[in-house]
């Protein structure tokens, strides 16, 4: 069987050459057997629970509990860093929260004894999208002063989602939780585009003609890999794989930003929304965690005070109003440079594209301001997971070397660069696909620009 | 089937080892007696009794769970202990008399940083007579420290020792005794003084100069050095720098919000205002910072300073008023 194959896209009409990991033979096992993932999964549910407790009766300033560190410094930029860019919605196959109710709903751990509970209802069709997701992304956002240093209320929203989860999929089919409302699965899922995996059918003609669909069935997302036109829905958890009774789906390494490089896009007007919010978010949490004001941060962490009001309505304002006017703006003069015949609602949707490789490098340029002075931290945490004086690995006492330090604002200045030249390039391919004036492209181009200069000041300037 | 019943175990192992680590971990915890620091607001000193025993060295282990303190001994001399937030601060302490001790925060961590106070009860290794305390000077002179004392009488420059020194030979001797300091205000003694048959030439200024004088000779500039090392971190805080009632705490006080009792804190005195502090006596100055406000939300200092740590402040707080330098001259 060949390693690299020709992949044919459903949607477009090129066929692009992929390395299928699931044929590298000293992988296949790690990929195809159920042991593998189970185990992975166990010690994060077990890793998630260890989070909670700490939280709740761990030392409750927050640079000395697990709960902070590992949660909002470790994981979340490990999922920035690594995990999305490399994997898109592999955090997902990992992910604690939706493992009791995926357990329950198929009646074993490791065998799959069908819809064994719950009531598997469909998710409402109008709640489907992003929708949800962004505004709880929103809400959290709006709390995020508290959630970022307070372990207690970090460890109670862990809980909270790890019930929701739970609750929904009694109540639901599949991975509704996750694909409907999880804010950081809209985040994963969003940017999953840009990644270096995927899962995809090899031949789509043997798919066609087998009548059971046996992935589609097993799929905990309700994917038909067929029909599947990005990752951004697929949480990398190969089950699909494992029941193709022909072998015919392949997990690929892919040039980076694949699903983005299509020429129809079926994105909808929720994809925009978000990755507007995203931006949003990456904007205010830049001027609230790494900015020099002083009443700003203060506003942020005084919850239900005046001053947190008109912080969370400048906030709120930013996300819903101010950048999707200014990008609809942005379209809208695209459209009329460039004589593009097509609705502004759909080509506002279909623009989406330029703001991802945008969003997802301003938040690791965020990411490295925000976390990379902390990581002396996780360190400490682990030889003191609960802030009760402990040594156990002599790594309490760590600190973080000055020269990564000195290397973080190249590396942030870097990052936004690479998103706004990716983003442009985007917008100038999305210009020509629909066969418009270049000069059509400058108006998306020149909100990319203005938001990255944005940022650049509030980060390094 | 095995291999899901595999599967399960795998996981309850996990999830067992975590729930039994953390259970371990809390227990040892509980035993390790470990003293938490929080702002009053949360909580103050837990514990906030402590036992000890004469001549047995107490270890104490201690962390913050939300700003900077500092753990220190009233009325001892062993250097402050920051502690910082989240992190372990030890210190051991021995003792070697039998009491009641108390502990304190000695950094300014919130409004009700005052209020962050516990107790150690030394007890004797053998049974020993308990020592009689001598009541404090107030309660001796009969003074009601908490009845109004506005100064009747005011001067119009800052009265300078200096100056008065140099007319120092016309004070009658009783103004120089501790006796008479003690007991009389400024505004009482200058009021003496212009009874005085040989001062009636004096003018009201240089009679104010003859009190600065007076109140010069109960104190040293060794006194005032030290009285300042203690306003500058226990009293500015509310008091101010200069005396002025506006220290950084000062706003706040008013604030019911920030009342762990209900009432409300008074604003703070105002040391450089003459009419309070000239209406005054030495022993009644003492009394407030010994017994503290009662109901004002000002602190009672009694069993944190030493006697010649609170007459040291007294003194400092005369500077408020006088000129104490004798060099100074019109």
């Amino acid at each position: 069987m060949p390693l690299i194959e020709k992949t044919s896209r459903l949607v477009g009409t090129s066929a692009e050459r992929r390395l299928n990991l699931a044929r590298l033979p000293w992988l296949e096992w790690w990929i195809k057997s159920r042991w593998p993932l189970l185990i992975v999964r166990s010690v994060t549910l077990a890793a998630f629970i260890f989070t909670i407790l700490a939280g709740l009766v761990g030392s409750p300033v927050g640079s000395h509990n697990f709960a902070i560190i590992f949660v909002w410094i470790a994981w979340w930029t490990a999922l920035k860093l690594l995990f999305i860019p490399l994997g898109g919605r592999s955090w997902c196959s990992v992910c604690p929260l939706p493992m009791p109710g995926e357990w329950l709903q198929a009646g074993g751990l490791i065998s799959k004894a069908g819809n064994a509970n719950g009531f598997g209802l469909r998710w409402p069709r109008r709640l489907r999208g992003y929708w949800l997701a962004s505004g709880l992304f929103l809400l959290i956002g709006m709390f995020s002063a508290v959630t970022l240093t307070d372990a207690r209320l970090t460890a109670w929203i862990l809980l909270i989602l790890l019930v929701s989860a739970l609750a929904l999929s009694l109540v639901f089919e599949r991975r509704a939780f996750c694909s409907y409302l999880c804010p950081i699965g809209g985040f994963t899922g969003l940017y999953a585009k840009t990644a270096l995996l995927e899962v995809r059918v090899i031949h789509p003609a043997v798919c066609k003609t087998h009548s059971e669909k046996t992935c589609y069935l097993h799929c905990p997302w309700g994917i038909y890999p067929l029909a599947m036109r990005d990752s951004s829905q697929c949480g990398l958890c190969m089950e699909c794989l494992r029941v193709c009774e022909y072998d015919n789906i392949a997990l690929n390494l892919r040039p980076f930003g694949s699903d983005l490089a299509v020429s129809q896009p079926k994105t909808g007007l929720d994809e925009t929304l978000l990755a507007l919010v995203m931006l949003s978010s990456a904007l205010s949490f830049s001027a609230v965690f790494t900015g020099p004001w002083g009443w700003l941060k203060s506003a942020a962490y005084a919850i239900g005070s005046p001053a947190w009001l008109a912080y969370s309505a400048a906030y709120i304002a930013l996300s819903l109003l101010v950048l999707p006017g200014l990008y609809a703006l942005a379209v809208w003069l695209n459209r009329n440079a460039g004589g593009i015949g097509k609705p502004l609602k759909r080509l506002i949707a279909e623009q989406a594209q330029p703001l991802l490789p945008l969003g997802l490098f301003t938040w690791i340029a965020f990411t490295i301001d925000f976390a990379f002075p902390k990581f002396s931290l996780i360190l400490s945490v682990l030889s003191d997971p609960l802030g009760w004086g402990w040594d156990l690995f002599g790594t309490a006492g760590a600190s973080i070397h000055p020269a990564i330090l000195g290397a973080a604002p190249m590396l942030q200045v870097g990052a936004v660069l690479v998103g706004l030249f990716w983003s442009v390039n985007l917008g100038q391919r999305r210009v020509e696909t629909q066969q418009a004036n270049w000069r059509a492209a400058l108006p998306v181009a020149a909100f990319s620009l203005l938001y990255s200069l944005l940022m650049l000041w509030l980060l390094v300037g | 089937m095995l291999r899901e019943w595999l599967a399960r175990l795998i996981l309850v192992i996990l999830l067992l080892a975590t729930g039994l680590s953390l259970a371990a971990a809390w227990k040892a915890r509980r035993a390790a007696n470990v003293l938490y620091a929080r702002m009053p607001e949360n909580g103050g000193w837990t514990p906030s009794d402590l036992r000890a025993t004469v001549g047995e060295p107490l270890t104490i282990r201690m962390t913050s769970d939300d700003v900077t303190h500092s753990f220190a001994v009233g009325q001892m001399d062993w250097p402050a202990v920051d502690i910082y937030p989240g992190e372990m601060s030890a210190v051991t302490l021995t003792f070697d008399r039998p009491g009641k001790y108390t502990f304190y925060c000695t950094r300014w961590c919130g409004v009700n940083h005052w209020r962050m106070r516990g107790t150690i009860q030394v007890s004797a290794t053998e049974p020993e007579a308990p020592e009689k305390a001598e009541p404090p000077l107030y309660v001796q002179l009969g003074l009601d420290i908490d009845a109004e004392h506005s100064a009747r009488f005011l001067p119009d420059r800052t009265p300078s020792a200096g100056r008065g020194a140099i007319m120092g030979a016309s004070l009658p001797q009783k103004y120089a005794s501790r006796e008479y300091y003690l007991s009389h205000s400024p505004s009482e003694a200058w009021q003496d003084l212009r009874d005085e048959s040989n001062l009636s030439m004096r003018s009201d200024a240089e009679l104010w100069d003859l009190v600065a004088f007076a109140w010069s000779l109960q104190t040293t500039s060794d006194a005032i050095a030290a009285g300042e090392e203690l306003y500058r971190p226990n009293c500015a805080a509310c008091h101010g720098k200069t005396g002025g009632g506006n220290g950084v705490f000062a706003k706040e006080l008013g604030d019911e919000a920030h009342s762990l009792d209900g009432h409300a804190i008074a604003a703070p005195a105002i040391f450089s205002d003459p009419e309070n502090m000239l209406g005054a006596s030495p022993a009644l100055l003492h009394g407030k910072i010994v017994r503290g406000g009662m109901g004002t939300g000002m602190p009672y200092w009694g069993p944190i300073f030493t006697d010649e740590q609170v007459w040291a402040l007294v003194s400092y707080l005369w500077t408020f008023q006088f000129n104490f330098d004798l060099e100074a001259k019109p």
